[in-house]
């Protein structure tokens, strides 16, 4: 006998997907969350794309900061590239309010059954007898609580993925690490986002300003640490001087963004690995919050077909990795290539790409597929990339 | 002894140090970094890595 079925680690949108999903298909879950408030603090720069997101959750206005319906990138000497969503139709984008957000999403998990703990961490893990055993500490109380399957929803930190034994390390170029300003007083269209690309704004990943809202938005920057000389809050700090001198900073956000790729597995005896802690975030883009989702899902479904089988090993697990790897993860491969080759571009070579295309339609807001537009005004670059244009 | 320091005034608590750190050498209780001294080789890829610059080698 076990405690529970599922214990969930993390309740961010990856572990609040997969405990709601599996508490729907009639398991007793846990839902444990390390910090006293949900969604707090945020780690994140809060955009995402309209019709995925759709999918697995219709939006609620008290937690929609903005809705997005253009985007402009900025080449280093200043040249901008326009894309705008005109032809759509309707709004490409959502920043969303992430404090309110992931508490909505924990909500649902607990109204489908799931119990949900806050200010409790995972202390240990260990298997037996064919079961997982959780030491956690829950408003500072140990207890030891035995389950069938442990999903790893434990962010960039992820202690579940070391205890199960999946190597996740980040090497020096597949981490971008990230600094954002909530800024005030400061010029910017309210249904537009910003990006500033360049070695000179970044080096090794960009500058963005989502809006929240008419009155606010987050300004921030992720650097990768193989190519920068200086901590991202410098390079933050230059840009916001130059560029909002007189705007005031209400709220400070850091974070690391895996942008690995990839990983061979998520998965070992009894354990499932799920957004950030499965490294599932976008290497181009840095985004993440779909992917959690997704494979939040796939992982609640996996453990329900687990749970009536009886079979918690890695063996009967894998049929989560090849599905979040069918879902999402050949994007991941791909754009890990493709930010492999943009990573090469010198700044000179931005600014030539950038004069070139001014401005252009898109049916959805999908930076690879600007990338790959950009790329095809520059022939040798589109050699590089033949793959990737299929 | 040259050992890892952090400035928690600077720490942002992010934990991309420890997203790097191949030697389970830190952790995050919350808020708190707590880093393993006997486990750290002092290789520089947390204090590379945090975006806050709160990481150091010090004497």
């Amino acid at each position: 006998m076990t405690d529970c079925d599922v214990i969930v680690v993390g309740a961010g949108p990856g572990g609040s997907l997969a405990a709601k999903t599996a508490a729907e298909k009639g398991l007793d879950v846990l839902l444990i969350e390390k910090r006293q408030e949900i969604g707090v603090p945020v780690r994140c720069a809060e955009g995402v794309g309209r019709e995925e997101f759709e999918e697995f959750v219709m939006p609620v206005e008290k937690w929609i900061a903005s809705e997005i319906e253009s985007a402009e990138l900025y080449s280093p000497s200043g040249y901008r590239v326009k894309l705008s969503a005109d032809q759509a139709g309707n709004e490409v984008g959502y920043v969303l309010e992430r404090k309110i957000f992931d508490r909505y999403l924990a909500m649902l998990a607990g109204k489908a059954g799931a119990e949900v703990l806050t200010k409790t961490s995972a202390v240990w893990m260990k298997r037996e007898n064919g079961n997982v055993k959780l030491g956690i500490r829950c408003m500072g109380e140990f207890q030891e609580i035995t389950a069938k399957i442990v999903i790893g929803a434990d962010g960039v930190e992820s202690r579940v993925a070391k205890w199960a034994g999946i190597d996740s390390t980040l090497k020096l170029n597949e981490i971008e690490s990230c600094v954002q300003y909530l800024m005030t007083d400061i010029d910017f269209n309210p249904t537009t986002t910003y990006f500033w690309v360049g070695r000179k704004y970044a080096p090794g990943g960009y500058i963005w300003l989502f809006p929240k809202g008419k009155d606010s938005a987050n300004v921030g920057i992720g650097v990768m640490p193989s190519m920068a000389e200086r901590p991202a809050k410098y390079y933050l700090d230059r840009f916001v001087r130059e560029k909002f001198p007189e705007g005031e900073i209400v709220e400070v956000v850091v974070g690391g963004v895996p942008v690995k790729g990839a990983i061979d597995t998520a998965v070992s005896d009894n354990v499932m690995l799920v957004g950030d802690a499965a490294r599932h975030t976008d290497p181009i883009t840095g985004g993440g919050i779909i992917n959690a989702m997704k494979a939040g899902y796939h992982a609640g479904i996996t453990a329900s077909e687990a749970i009536e089988k009886g079979d918690y090993s890695e063996s009967f697990l894998k049929r989560y990795d090849t599905r979040w790897m069918n879902d999402f993860g050949q994007t991941l491969v791909r754009n890990r290539k493709l930010q492999e080759k943009m990573l090469k571009l010198n700044d000179s070579a931005f600014d030539r790409l950038f004069k070139g295309i001014g401005e252009m339609p898109i049916g959805e807001m999908n930076v690879r597929r600007l990338a790959l537009e950009l790329f095809k005004k520059e022939p040798k670059l589109l050699w590089d990339l033949r793959e990737f244009l299929v | 002894m040259k050992r890892l320091a952090v400035n928690r005034y600077k720490c942002g608590y992010c934990g991309a140090c420890i997203a790097v750190c191949k030697f389970n050498a830190n952790e995050l209780v919350e808020t708190y970094l707590e880093i393993y001294h006997d486990k750290c080789t002092l290789c520089m890829a947390c204090v590379k890595t945090c975006p806050m610059n709160a990481l150091e080698v010090v004497e």
